[in-house]
């Protein structure tokens, strides 16, 4: 249960970090965020580094701020700083109901926004927030910078579009508009366990009936992302438990669900079902 | 292998001057390295919380972290809880609600709740639970925990009250002298 030998690297700058990681990347070299994934695996020897590039001395990094609109989330911002709304409207609040499932409290004090983007665990509530609201992600190696989008970001099971030699830098959450409508719902047998099955979903109101729709789900296949059979579900009919029946039985259709050991494919396809049901139920004022 | 480190780790207000290679968690440079060994070692990958230390005032995993990151650092311990002979009003209650059976545990949860306490002195009854249910206990079934934490968060603030008080009284003694 002790992490294998590694050579420690704690750069000052963001160009140091990245030269730095462009002169391991090909050892095995990693990037250092909050460590409460990386330092778990490396304690089960899952992973052994040869090199950790730890980023937390980068002040830069530390950035949580909007930038018109988008919401610009640093590389050393923890989960914690979500427990209180970062900006006003339905996004801070979102954010700050997300949060509360993220693992433990003395977690969320160490881990960080964008080292759970980056290690895209299939269960990870932030990788859904990013692709239910279509983020963009700003990786930087030593060669330069590039934007990605959730879409192609997200590849598999702890599988992304950043290379080796790229730290995500920050990752951009466009602001949700003021009259938007937003629900989630996270389901594990254990407080601050990984989920089983989670939905989150937006929507807005023209006329009486339902806009602009997205439905997303997390923990239940390789990758979070949308569903568009069950937005298609939703647009353009009033909220209530008929739309939300469809939208939910469409997502539970729609889905490839992962099979563990202790839970089947079965089982979350009818989780899939419930979790977005009652993430729409919460998203009605 | 890899080169060894000089640090400097801050524990509860002392120095130590330690020898370290970067994989060296903190948790166990804080004991085998500074000799503290009030902070216990459980599962070591994250989940138990019997390593729970307050790193610049928040509760963070001492399994999770590497030393050479905690340099520079406010590292405070369960060895700096108690003032003198004085336990701190988290162990008294702990000790008068049977918070504890075994004990293994308790470093982890006197360090959670501390750490809590100091920045939401009014935390709810339902955000509390949440923060406990951070670190695992086999002996107590966490009712006496819970309870042992809500009365120390009580005991805490009617001092905090109390010290407002007597500071109040003073002040007004002073202008009265002074008027």
């Amino acid at each position: 249960m002790k992490p294998a030998p590694f050579q420690y690297h704690a750069p000052k700058t963001v160009d140091e970090a990245v030269k730095t990681l462009a002169e391991v990347a090909g050892e095995d070299g990693r990037i250092l965020a909050g460590g409460q994934s990386l330092v778990p695996i490396m304690a089960f020897r899952l992973a052994r580094p040869t090199h950790l590039v730890d980023i937390n001395g980068v002040e830069a990094l530390a950035r949580l701020a909007v930038d018109g609109d988008k919401l610009s989330i640093g590389a050393c911002v923890r989960h914690a700083a979500f427990h209180k709304p970062v900006v006003d409207g339905p996004l801070g609040r979102l954010l700050a109901k997300v949060v509360r499932h993220i693992a433990h409290y003395p977690i969320r004090t160490r881990g960080t926004f964008c080292g759970s983007v980056a290690h895209a665990d299939p269960a990870s509530e932030w990788c859904l927030v990013s692709a239910a609201l279509g983020a963009e992600m700003v990786a930087k190696s030593a060669k330069g910078t590039r934007t990605i989008s959730a879409e192609d970001f997200f590849q598999g099971i702890m599988t992304t579009a950043l290379q080796e030699d790229e730290l995500l830098v920050e990752v951009r959450l466009p602001i949700l508009p003021a009259d938007s409508r937003t629900g989630f719902y996270e389901f594990n047998r254990r407080a601050g366990d990984f989920a089983l099955g989670m939905a989150l979903v937006t929507y807005r109101m023209e006329n009486g009936v339902i806009s602009e729709p997205r439905v997303a789900l997390g923990g239940v296949e390789p990758l979070p992302r949308r569903i568009p059979q069950a937005e298609a579900a939703l647009a353009g009919r009033p909220p209530g438990r008929q739309a939300f029946e469809a939208a939910a039985a469409a997502a539970s259709a729609a889905v490839d669900p992962l099979e563990d050991a202790v839970t089947s494919a079965e089982y979350r396809r009818d989780l899939t079902g419930t979790v977005t049901r009652r993430a729409l139920e919460q998203a009605v004022i | 292998m890899t080169e060894k480190r000089d640090i400097t780790l801050t524990i509860n207000g002392t120095s130590y001057d330690i020898r370290i290679d970067p994989r060296r968690t903190l948790v166990d440079a804080i004991r085998d390295d500074c000799g503290q060994t009030g902070t216990h070692i459980g599962c070591e990958h994250g989940v138990c919380g019997a390593c729970t230390i307050l790193l610049d005032g928040e509760p963070v995993r001492s399994c999770l972290m590497f030393a050479v990151q905690a340099q520079g650092r406010k590292i405070r311990t369960v060895e700096g809880l108690a003032n003198g002979d004085e336990l701190h009003p988290l162990q008294q209650s702990f000790i008068e609600n049977h918070g504890l059976q075994c004990g293994f545990c308790t470093p982890g949860f006197l360090m959670l709740a501390t750490g809590v306490l100091e920045r939401e002195p009014d935390i709810s009854d339902e955000d509390m639970l949440d923060v406990l249910s951070s670190n695992l206990c086999r002996c107590t079934g966490y009712a006496n925990i819970v309870k042992a934490v809500r009365a120390a968060a009580a005991k805490m603030n009617a001092a905090k009250i109390n010290a407002t008080q007597t500071n109040a009284t003073a002040a007004n003694a002073a202008v009265a002298q002074r008027g």
